[in-house]
């Protein structure tokens, strides 16, 4: 194989995964990832600069919308990415100490969380009485709906924050954006509704991929003939799919990706154990 | 303070973040393809060797090693000055936002936001390398 065709099929794939990762929710670096080190053979290391350089692209391009129409909770947001940035800096120098195939086998197992996480209920419900420090911190919001503007107010927001710490730690480690903990901190434990939590983990990852591919870009994980057609791809794919979104209906699509996400991840899981990465 | 006043900023900030996401991300897309279609023509015939990790030479790793390879008119140094404006990007939009809090006064989200840069600029500069 030569460079121009690795770098087409290469194209190729990270354009599918960034349509995969906007229409269901789940981010471009977490195809990117098994693409790389199962399909190409890619060294997990360089695999993981690669997906972190995703993840920045595909955060960055769908929240750029969303803020605009002000779904996000740009406080909430910021107030979370303390947790997110320490913990992604203290994943990137824990790195260094965790062998490859540990990474690999983490990263399986985030991968059936995330599989998981696509298909569970939302939280459709908004609660009136926040906790004390959700006021204090300015924390609570409200967001455009059809019927107009909706007020939202949230609690947990100790829980909500050390979960985010551990997103960030798992963010920084495997290079992925674990959207699937964010929302799972906001969703389920602060309670924030589940248009506001997508939509503000999303612009979330952005910051917390930037934390730790500072670090890793200057490790050398960063290798300039993955990354251009990843940026290419993913953004084009996720742009694809945010214009496809409004138009089909995602729900079999996401039970069809999470059964295929669960086959690679413990695909991921066994070549982990058997020390093949 | 007024809070009529107070929506009409919040709403400012949210508009100019999402420029700032918006510029990152094509430019640095631009830079990509641009530095990607040079990278095929000198390199496209070559063999990928990714299967051992070996590290990226000097070049690719810092600021001035790319941008030295800029001046040579070097193809992947381009496309890392792509990804470096790939990932300013969301660190602008930290920076965009600090400005956005000190002009709507809230001295909370000053703070909230300057612990959020330093943890970036401590990654960036504590020689995390190793």
């Amino acid at each position: 194989m030569t460079i121009l065709t690795f770098t087409l099929i290469l194209l190729l794939g990270a354009y599918l995964a960034g349509l995969a990762g906007s229409l269901t929710g789940l981010g471009g670096g977490v195809v990117i990832i098994p693409l790389l080190t199962l399909f190409f053979h890619v060294d997990i290391r360089y695999a993981i600069g690669a997906a972190l350089v995703a993840s920045i692209a595909t955060s960055s391009g769908s929240a750029s919308a969303y803020v605009k129409e002000g779904i996000i909770n740009v406080r909430l947001g910021m107030f979370l990415e303390i947790a997110t940035t320490a913990g992604a800096v203290l994943g990137a120098i824990i790195a260094v100490y965790t062998p490859v195939n540990l990474v690999a086998i983490l990263f399986g197992v985030m991968l059936i969380f995330s599989a998981a996480m696509t298909l569970r209920k939302k939280n459709e419900g908004i609660i009136t009485e926040g906790s004390k420090l959700s006021y204090l911190l300015k924390l609570n919001g409200s967001y455009p709906t059809k019927d107009g503007p909706v007020d939202y107010k949230l609690k947990n927001v100790g829980a909500g924050f050390s979960i985010m710490t551990l997103a960030g730690m798992l963010s920084g480690l495997l290079g992925i954006g674990s959207g699937a903990l964010k929302v799972l901190a906001m969703d389920t434990a602060m309670k924030v509704p589940f248009r506001v939590s997508t939509t503000t983990s999303n612009f979330m990852v952005g910051v917390t991929a930037a934390a730790s591919a500072v670090v890793y870009l200057q490790r050398g994980y960063i290798d300039p003939g993955i990354a251009f057609p990843v940026i290419i791809g993913v953004l084009a794919g996720a742009f694809t799919g945010s214009k496809l979104l409004m138009k089909i209906n995602v729900n079999s699509l996401k039970l069809i990706f999470s059964v295929a996400i669960t086959l690679i991840a413990l695909n991921m899981i066994y070549n982990g154990i058997n020390h093949k990465f | 303070m007024n809070k009529e006043n107070k929506r009409v900023t919040d709403y400012d900030m949210e508009q100019l973040i999402g420029q700032v996401l918006r510029y990152g991300v094509v430019i640095s897309g631009a830079i990509a393809i641009t530095g990607g279609i040079w990278y095929l023509f000198q390199r496209g015939s070559g063999i990928p060797n990714y299967t051992q990790f070996n590290g990226e030479p000097a070049g690719y790793t810092s600021f001035t090693g790319i941008i030295k390879g800029l001046s040579r008119g070097s193809a992947t140094e381009i496309i890392q000055l792509g990804v470096l404006v790939l990932i300013s990007t969301p660190i602008l939009r930290i920076v965009f936002s600090l400005i956005s809090f000190v002009m709507e006064r809230d001295k909370l989200y000053v703070v909230l936001t300057a612990i959020v840069l330093s943890i970036i600029l401590f990654s960036m500069f504590a020689g995390l390398k190793v």
